[in-house]
This record gives structure tokens, C-alpha cells and sequence, in this order.
């Protein structure tokens, strides 16, 4: 190919910059045919992966493996969840599932963002408030969502009100902490460098430590939107007609166990799909952020 | 404009500091006067950890006076402010600006509009020979490049005193020339008084109207060197026997032989982080 062709006798046993190029250049040109196989052979295998897990499965529960300390005897198998999932999709309750959840871990997601966002740029700078809310904040934090329903159906005067507090609670700390760990981490030297080019203390707050901590506010963000659909189940057991939460639960309550499944991967795939979404998001707002590593 | 009257006159009077906590508190600097005219280019030159940088972080406004006072143009430096310029060894442009949003800052600061600040910031991009980058990320340039930038974003301000800390010294040898030879270049254009820390002698000797020689710390002036090289200086400066004999002089003033294990560096913004103590063994 050109290697032999450019290779120049002259250069011989000379580690010279021009001979060695033909060589780089041809082993450069090479790799995209390489990546883009060993891309597909990356897909091939996660994809492999889930249908060996949908293969056990399938089998597990048709043939009723009962290992003593774990059953599948009760397990519906992956063809009644999938026409459970059809049912499912065809009729108009969806709909009304889909979207009285997403109304709910949205709202408390907004909410919990908010307070997140502000408490932990406030906290990463100043001493004395990290002083005096971090006590309280680290004490409530270890608390799972479940504890939550008693005092928040006690709190608050609607249900509605509840459910959106606990997708909150479920938000706020992933948020809170990322923050506030961006915050600390900003390096000292860009503040002096704004300070000494003219900065006051608001324009460093929102030309220096926002744009630095966002990536790790956007890590926050992404986890946060991950724990409020994971507590989503624990609020809408509170009350309701509605939400996919709630219809899992009520599938468990009167025994349909495959529409059970059906519930728990549409919450898979809703919290997966909004993680992503903020991810994307998150990263069109800063293509600076790829570009440092 | 009156241009008569010349800015940059930095006189520092009987400085000391003191940096760092308790115990480990110890003394960076002792008993520093130093009077540097308008438009003069000094370099400070000592061993690392002598606390040429801490001196610097004192003019700059980032740390405060233990004793004695810092006046720029008789006024006492109580802060940051965009009439001093902080130069660092590794750049600090913002990543999420582009360069030309990184050059403009200062006038963003200053409430100038959009149009104008990138119009000047263009200029000053030109200046440092970078016009085709306006747009690019710093993460995107060499590291001579941001240094480069990092100059400019300085200069938009027209600050009466620049600077530097080793703004040069990660650079390798051959971009370190050209930014040398840079350096000299755009002073000449512009009318600003720069106080220049490095441990390259070569470097002091290239740049400086006159190099000021630290001990090891306590930071103290031991020798003041006129140097009378014709400007504008080439690299044939260096290989003339006046310069070699100064480097002698300088290299004997600096001991190497005799320095102990060498200090932490410190930087313009206080002591190193005295938490990580590590122990020579």
C-alpha cells in the first residue's frame, strides 16, 4: 500500500519525523473500520445479554424452578407480561397512568431541582450556613421514602400534595449533594482570576462557581430524576386512582401478577428514558465540558 | 487623553507575610522594599518556595500584609482589581467560554456591550497572533496557545502593573522562547509596568530591565542586577559574553549546590496545602 511505496531508503535506521508519518497515517486510517466492528460487537453483546436473561427467565417460570429459598412459582412468565403489556398499552388507562405519574415525580422533581440547586450553591460557599443546615439535612437524609407517608399524609392536606412531597424527598438529596461537592470543587485559582479581571461577588457566583459546578450539578440532576421515579411506587401507595406506581401496587393487591411486571418495567423505562433525557440535555448546554477529558 | 502622566508605579515598603495556621505558621516573606518605575519590567528570581509568588499574590490583592504596606500609583492595594493583572503558571481561562468570551471578560465586568468588548477582544487576539481561535474552547489550544489567551484577557483591561507567575515555566523549551520573544513584543506596544517571578535565570536575564534576586524563604532581597542589553533583544542575546558572565553571577547568587531539600511551592493565593505534610526521609 503507500507504507511500502513512501518508505525511502534514504530514511533508513533514521527516526526521522517525515518517514515515520506514512506509517502513522496508514495504522490511523485503519482504526474507524475497527471501531465501527467493535462498536456493533458491543451492541451485539448487551443485546445478547438481555435476551439470555429474558431466556432464563422464560424458562424459570415455565417450568416453576423452585429453589427452596427462591420460587418461581408464582412468577408469570415473559410472554403473559408482554400480553399484559399489550393489554395494557391498548386501552385508554394508560394514558391516564402515564401521565397523572409523570405530572407527580415532575413536579417534586422541579421542586426538589430548586431547593437543590440554591441550598447547595449557598452551602458550598458559605461556612456558616453549611453549619447550620447540614446537621438537620444529613439527619433526614438516611430516611427512605417509605418512612415518609405517615407524617407527609399527616402534613399535608391533600394526597395529591403528599405524593409529590416523597418524589421530592427522593430528588432533593442526589441534587443537594452534587452541588454542593461542585461548589467545593471549584478551583480557587479561576475565582482569584475573575476577581482580579473585575469580578464582584454576584458575577462570580454566576460566571465562575454556577458554570463550574455544573457538571456536577447535572450528575445531580440525572440521579435525582432516577431516585424520584424509584419512589414514585412508595407515593402513589398512598392514595390514588391513578399513576403506574399505584397500578403495580393495585396489581399485587388483587393478585394479577403479571400486570405487576408490566408496572415495574414502565418504570424502568420512564426513569431511564427522563435520566437520559437530562444527561442529553446537560450535555448540549455544556460541549465545553466533554472537551477537558 | 493625557498621556504625560505615566501609571505602573509599584512601591512595595518594608513587606513582610506570614502564611499558613498555628503551629505551621511561618514567615514567607521578610522585610521586601522594592520601587519599580512606570513601564519597567522586573523580574524576581530565587529558588522555589522563596516566596516570589507569595509577593506577587501581595500585589495582586489576594493575600494581605502581615507588616509594611503595597502601593500602586500611591495607592494602597487593599483587594483585586483589573489594574493589576494576574498572570498564573497554568492558565485559568474559563472552559465554558470560548476564547474570545474569555478575552472579553474584563470588559464584561465593566458593563461594556456585546459588540464593543468583542471588537476589542478581537484586537487583542490579533496582538497575540491567536485571530483564528476566537472561537475555539480552551481545552481546544497548546498550552503555549493559553498562555497566549490568558495574556490578552489581561491586557483588555490595560493594567498598570502585569503580573506573572512562571507564566511560562510548563511550557517546553522551544514554545517557551517564542512566548519570551512574544512577551517583549507586545510590551513594547503597550505602556504597562511588568513584575515578572521566575526561576530561570535565562529567562530574568532575556526579559527583565532589571532582576531582583530572592534567598530562600524567608523570601528577602538579596541583590539587585541592572541589565543594560539593548532592546529590542534577540535570541543572539543569549550567547554573548556579558549574558554568560551575569548567569555565572546569578548561578553563584542562587547556591544550587548548597540548597537543602527543596521547598513547596507556594502560590500567589497563600501556603501550599499544609494539610498533606509529607516528610523527607
Amino acid at each position: 500500500m503507500a507504507l511500502s511505496s513512501s518508505y525511502s531508503p534514504a530514511a533508513d535506521g533514521v527516526r526521522q519525523d517525515d518517514a515515520a508519518s506514512p506509517a502513522l497515517s496508514t495504522s490511523a486510517a485503519l482504526p474507524p473500520l475497527d471501531a465501527a466492528l467493535q462498536q456493533w460487537l458491543h451492541y451485539g453483546l448487551r443485546l445478547a445479554s438481555v435476551a439470555i436473561c429474558l431466556l432464563l427467565w422464560q424458562w424459570a417460570s415455565t417450568v416453576h424452578l423452585n429453589l427452596g429459598l427462591i420460587t418461581f412459582q408464582n412468577v408469570p412468565s415473559p410472554q403473559e407480561v408482554l400480553q399484559a403489556a399489550w393489554t395494557l398499552a391498548q386501552s385508554p388507562k394508560l394514558l391516564s397512568h402515564l401521565s397523572a405519574s409523570l405530572y407527580r415525580v415532575f413536579a417534586g422533581f422541579v421542586v426538589a431541582a430548586l431547593a437543590g440547586i440554591v441550598l447547595g450553591m449557598l452551602i458550598g460557599r458559605l461556612r456558616w450556613l453549611a453549619d447550620v443546615l447540614l446537621p438537620p439535612l444529613e439527619l433526614l437524609r438516611p430516611i427512605p421514602a417509605v418512612a415518609w407517608i405517615p407524617l407527609s399524609i399527616l402534613m399535608f392536606p391533600s394526597s395529591e400534595i403528599s405524593m409529590i412531597y416523597i418524589t421530592f424527598i427522593g430528588a432533593l438529596f442526589p441534587i443537594l449533594l452534587n452541588t454542593i461537592h461542585g461548589v467545593e470543587g471549584v478551583d480557587a485559582r479561576l475565582i482569584a482570576s475573575a476577581r482580579s479581571l473585575g469580578s464582584g461577588r454576584r458575577a462570580i457566583f454566576t460566571e465562575v462557581i454556577l458554570p463550574a459546578a455544573a457538571p456536577s450539578i447535572v450528575t445531580g440532576l440525572s440521579i435525582g430524576m432516577g431516585t424520584a421515579w424509584f419512589c414514585l411506587v412508595t407515593a402513589e401507595m398512598i392514595a390514588g386512582q391513578f399513576g403506574i406506581g399505584y397500578y403495580t401496587w393495585a396489581s399485587y393487591t388483587i393478585q394479577n401478577y403479571a400486570d405487576i411486571i408490566v408496572g415495574m418495567l414502565f418504570i424502568g423505562v420512564m426513569g431511564m428514558g427522563s435520566s437520559a433525557l437530562i444527561k442529553k440535555l446537560g450535555g448540549l448546554l455544556m460541549p465545553w465540558y466533554l472537551l477537558q477529558r | 487623553m493625557t498621556t504625560t502622566e505615566k501609571f505602573g508605579k509599584v512601591d512595595i515598603d518594608r513587606l513582610h507575610i506570614e502564611l499558613g495556621e498555628g503551629k505551621r505558621r511561618f514567615e514567607a516573606l521578610q522585610d521586601v522594599s522594592i520601587s519599580i518605575a512606570p513601564g519597567e519590567f522586573v523580574c524576581v528570581l530565587g529558588p522555589s518556595g522563596c516566596g516570589k509568588s507569595t509577593l506577587l499574590g501581595a500585589l495582586a490583592g489576594h493575600l494581605r500584609a502581615s507588616a509594611g504596606s503595597v502601593r500602586v500609583d500611591g495607592a494602597a492595594v487593599d483587594g483585586p482589581h483589573p489594574d493589576r493583572g494576574l498572570v498564573f503558571q497554568h492558565h485559568t481561562l474559563f472552559p465554558w467560554k470560548r476564547v474570545l468570551d474569555n478575552v472579553a471578560f474584563g470588559l464584561k465586568m465593566k458593563g461594556v456591550a456585546r459588540g464593543e468588548r468583542h471588537q476589542r477582544a478581537r484586537d487583542l487576539l490579533k496582538l497575540v497572533g491567536l485571530e483564528d481561535f476566537e472561537h475555539s474552547y480552551p481545552a481546544h489550544l497548546s498550552g503555549g496557545m493559553q498562555q497566549r489567551v490568558e495574556i490578552a484577557r489581561v491586557l483588555i483591561n490595560h493594567p498598570r502593573v502585569m503580573l506573572m507567575d512562571e507564566p511560562f515555566g510548563a511550557l517546553d523549551a522551544q514554545t517557551r522562547l517564542k512566548m519570551q520573544e512574544l512577551l517583549l513584543d507586545v510590551w513594547a506596544r503597550i505602556e504597562t509596568t511588568i513584575l515578572f517571578i521566575t526561576h530561570d535565570i535565562d529567562e530574568a536575564l532575556f526579559l527583565a530591565d532589571r532582576i531582583l534576586v530572592m534567598s530562600p524563604r524567608p523570601g528577602r532581597i538579596i541583590e539587585e542586577i541592572k541589565l543594560d542589553f539593548a532592546r529590542p533583544r534577540g535570541p543572539e542575546l543569549v550567547t554573548s559574553r556579558a549574558f554568560t558572565e551575569l548567569k555565572r553571577h546569578c548561578l553563584a547568587l542562587l547556591h544550587p549546590e548548597t540548597r537543602v531539600v527543596p521547598l513547596e511551592r507556594l502560590s500567589p493565593l497563600g501556603a501550599p496545602d499544609l494539610t498533606h505534610i509529607q516528610f523527607a526521609i
